[in-house]
Formats: structure tokens, sequence, C-alpha cells
């Protein structure tokens, strides 16, 4: 027995069953079921309105959903708020940027570091801020660590959102259109820092409406549409389908 | 300065006033700088809330007025000495903030706000109608005829608490501030949900937030019984409590421990020279004129104007 939940731990890291969301009358999600397994890159797509933030939010804990369950490695955390779930390793980047606006955004990344990661891995306390760094570095804001966050570019704002999702040491991270309304050459920029994330053996959720990235990153794509999931499979496939072009473009 | 070191220095410094004060002779020193002191306490405690949490208490009459008359109670009791009146009414007006906390802190903004009015509302009626601690006609309570210390008059010994009160203030503020609780504290302000989602436990937080800033207010309120020798309900939740302690740290810069402390010594300062020279009647319009020209001069205090100029300064 215990074997076998080891054997689904190390294969299943986030698993959503029957999650349904009402506000009031109107169903924002019904019934989606989602896998991830560790490191994997999966799309999610779906039109404005179909129901993929309140899916994060569902899944990190923002919202509560009525029905269905959410397992992270095994455990069932439906009940958990929000900040046991990121320390658990499930984390998110918002799709209007969040910054701790008073603080510079060196000090944006220490909150989740001192509150998150140091929740399962044991970083020092003068470490930190070279841990921060590290970070920073990597995501490309080194030279602005010591800039206040309010006063960031977009692109800049997007790219501190997943510094800070990534300084929280997460299994599974959820970028939730941290692409919408930049140029071609700042979607590639984070195209790139997703993708050097799950080198390093991050799970990546990507929410998107930019085809040409999802396309690329993608080793396994996911459609919402009205709340429902009305495919899951291979990124060419499902994007060439016949349910998915008519959710998209109408008939 | 690390923490220790931080409240070492508080505390010789309330050492040496204490001392150094009782050289001066003019009696009405005491009693008026007594009255800078508790705002001080009162602004420094507010904003462990206002100011590190983001969340506004209209409360704070509630909180000082639960010190004050915890002390009343235990007066009534067996004459309980300061000592005990400064701790239990502390201790009263912690829980009395862990459990608006507990009850409020998942209302957001101008609800929280509003909570807070209400709560005041409520004790008031409570106190008005408690017989024990003199109801509606209020109290008299009679200075000890025993002076500690060989000092000349009981205003002194208050004087004195009030001293230690104000630097143990200052050094639970500052302790907030740079501790990682300070960091949770201030990312709740900026963003409660980004908080939330990087792992900072936020409802925990807040009620922890409330409880220290509601015991210390208390403690403010607890020598009140001695040093006006009658309360009653009206002075002791006095809307003054409420305005002072927003408008003190909203003038002198609401993100570290020194900006209530120089707001509080600011405006304290002007409305005591003001009652004694113009009439008590100005101290609160003096109080909103100051928030005015704050609130559209330099929204960030005084200390949020003079950090700006040192980034400008060290630009250039």
């Amino acid at each position: 027995m215990a074997a076998r939940a080891e054997a689904l731990v190390n294969e299943v890291l986030l698993d959503v069953r029957g999650v349904s969301k009402r506000f009031g009358g109107f169903t924002a999600l019904d019934g989606v079921d989602l896998v991830v397994k560790p490191g994997e890159r999966l799309g999610l797509i779906g039109p404005n309105g179909s129901g993929k933030s309140t899916l994060v939010n569902c899944i990190t804990g923002a919202l509560r959903n009525e029905e269905g369950s959410i397992h992270f490695e095994g455990t069932d955390v439906s009940a958990q708020p929000p900040h046991r779930r990121i320390r658990l390793g499930l984390a998110r980047s918002f799709q209007i940027p969040k910054p701790f606006s008073s603080m510079s955004v060196l000090d944006n990344l220490r909150i989740p570091l001192l509150y998150a990661a140091r929740q399962h891995e044991r970083i020092a306390r003068d470490r930190i801020s070279d841990v921060a760094m590290d970070i920073l570095r990597q995501v490309g804001l080194a030279d602005k660590a010591d800039a206040m966050s309010g006063g960031l570019t977009q692109v800049d704002m997007r790219k501190l959102e997943l510094a800070r999702a990534v300084a929280a040491k997460p299994k599974l991270l959820i970028s939730d259109e941290a692409m919408a309304g930049l140029s071609t050459s700042e979607v590639d920029e984070i195209l790139a820092l997703l993708t050097s994330l799950n080198r390093q053996g991050i799970a990546i959720i990507m929410i998107e409406h930019i085809m040409r990235a999802v396309m690329k990153f993608s080793e396994r794509l996911a459609v919402l549409v009205a709340g429902r999931k009305i495919a899951d499979g291979d990124p060419q496939t499902v994007a060439s389908s016949a349910e998915v072009v008519k959710a998209y473009l109408g008939e | 300065m690390s923490n220790k070191l931080f409240a070492a220095v508080a505390f010789a410094i309330a050492v040496a006033i204490a001392a150094g004060s009782q050289l001066i002779g003019n009696e009405y020193f005491f009693t008026a700088t007594y009255t800078v002191l508790q705002f001080i306490i009162l602004a420094t405690a507010w904003n462990i809330l206002g100011g590190y949490t983001g969340y506004v208490n209209f409360g704070t009459a509630a909180f000082f007025a639960t010190g004050a008359y915890t002390a009343v109670a235990l007066y009534n009791a067996f004459h309980a000495p300061l000592i005990i009146m400064i701790v239990a009414g502390t201790v009263a007006a912690g829980l009395v903030g862990l459990a608006v906390g507990y009850l409020t802190l998942r209302l957001r903004g101008v609800f929280f706000a509003i909570a807070t009015l209400a709560l005041a509302v409520v004790l008031y009626t409570f106190v008005v109608n408690w017989d024990y601690v003199g109801g509606a006609r209020g109290a008299y309570i009679l200075q000890p005829r025993e002076i500690p210390l060989g000092l000349p008059r009981y205003i002194h010994v208050l004087y004195i608490a009030m001293v230690f009160m104000c630097a143990f203030a200052l050094v639970v503020a500052r302790a907030i501030e740079t501790s990682t609780l300070g960091r949770g504290l201030a990312a709740i302000r900026d963003d409660e949900l980004a908080a939330e989602c990087s792992g900072v436990p936020t409802l925990r937080l807040k009620i922890f937030s409330a409880t220290v800033s509601g015991a210390l207010m208390g403690m403010a309120g607890t020598t009140l019984p001695y040093y006006l020798s009658y309360v009653e309900p009206s002075s002791a939740f006095s809307l003054s409590y409420a305005v002072n302690s927003i408008a003190m740290p909203l003038i002198g810069g609401m993100m570290s421990w020194l900006g209530p402390l120089i707001g509080a010594v600011l405006l304290g300062t002007i409305q005591q020279i003001v009652q004694v020279t113009v009439s008590s009647a100005w101290n609160l319009l003096i109080v909103g004129v100051l928030l005015v020209l704050f609130v559209t001069l330099a929204p960030n205090g005084i200390m949020g104007w003079f950090d700006a100029w040192l980034r400008a300064r060290r630009r250039s």
C-alpha cells in the first residue's frame, strides 16, 4: 500500500479532480479534471472568461472550490489556505502584477524566501540576500535589485512576479498570462525564462493567449471553454481539433 | 543596531530623562510632558496595526479606556499597586485586541475601520452601564499617600512610569519592524493576497499585530485614573485619542518606529503649548490643519519627506 502511494506520488504532482466553482448562479468551473506530472510543461488555453484564472485561484487556494478535490503530491490541499499550499511547493504568478510596492525588488523576494522556502529548505538567515540575488540574476533583474518595485516597467514587473514565485522554491509554477501585452522580444524573454526554470525541474502550467509561445513551450495542451475542459493532449492534435477551433473562432 | 542594543540604549535614555527631569522645579512640566509621552505610546501602538500592517483603527479610545478602566476596577477591588494596574491593563487591552482581531480582521479596508469605531461605541456603552467602575457618574481615584523613591509628588511617579512605558513601546515597535514578522506585515499592507500566496500566514499575523497594538494602547491608559484622579467614560473614550493617534504617525511617517515618535512629540508639544498660551479648544483644529497640510504636501510624513530629500541629495 505504501509502495503504491509512493508510486502515485512519483507519477502525479498535481491532481485536480472534478473541481467546480460557482459565483451566484454563474458556473465558472464545471467538473474540471487536470493532472500535472513532476517537471512537466503544460499549456492551458481558453477564450476570455473560460475560467482559467478561476482554476488557478482554486488550485492555489485564493478561492475555495465547492466541489471536487485538489491533491498536491498525494496530499489533499482543498481545505488549506494559500500560504500552506505555497509552502508545499505550489506557486503562482499574478496576471495583473502585485508587487510589494513599498519594498525594493530584492526585498520582494525576501518574503517568499523567509515565509515559504525556509519551510522546507534550510536557508541560513545571512544567505537570504545571496539567494535572492541569484534568482534576480536568473530572471535578469539583478541590476534593479535596489529599485523600488512599484516603479518597474511592465516586463520587469512580470519578471518580478515570476522571480517571487520561484523564490518560494516551488515544485509547480503556474504562470498566469505572464506575457499578455508584451512585445515580441519581451515575450521571447519570458519564454526563455520559463523554459530555463523548467529545466531546473519545476513543473510549469503556462496560461497564455499567445499561441506561438504556448505551442513552442508546451509538452501537453489543455483547453478550457466555459468552465469545462474540452481537450487535453498533444499540442498539435489539440490545437487543430475541430472542437477547439470552433470554440475559438465560432462556426 | 541589534534589538538588544537598541533596548539597552532606549532604557538608558529613559533612565537619564527620568532622573534628569527631576531637576526641573516646575510641576507643570510633568503634567504636560506626561500627555506628550502618552501620545508617543498611542501613536507608536496605532502604527503597528495602521502603519506596518495597513489596517486603519479608529478605536484607539476603546483600547486606551480598557487599560484605564482595568486600573479603576483594580483600584476599587483592592487598591492594587501601580505596577499591577499597568500589567493587568496591558493584558486586558491585548485580549480585546485579540478578540477584535479574530472577529474583524477578515474585513478589509473601510469595513475594518468602521468595525473598530463600533467597538469604541460598544465598550463605551458597557462602561457607562457598569456601576462598579462608576458608570456614567465616573469614579474618584485617590493617589496613594506614600510616594516611592523619595519623590516630591505622585505625578513624578506617573511621569517616570510613562517614560519607561514609552521606551518599552518603542523597543517593541522597532523589534517588530526589523523582524521577519515586520516584513510579513509590510507585505500584508502592500498586497494581502500576494502576501498570502508568498507564504505569509496573513490572518495570524494580523491578529498578532492587533493584539500587540491594542495591548500597548491599553498600557498607555493604565496610569490615567491616578493622573486625572477622576475618570468618567466620556473623557476616557474621548475622540481626541483616536484622532491624535492617527494624525501623529501620519504626520511623522508610518513606515518606521521613528515616525510616530516625531509626530507625537511635534503635535503633542504644539498642543500643550497652545493649551497654555491660547486655549485647549484649539487643539483639534491644529491637528486638523496640520493633517490637511501633510496629506497634501508630504503624504509620507516627515520621515518620508526626509528620505526623499536624502535620496535626491545622494543622486546629485
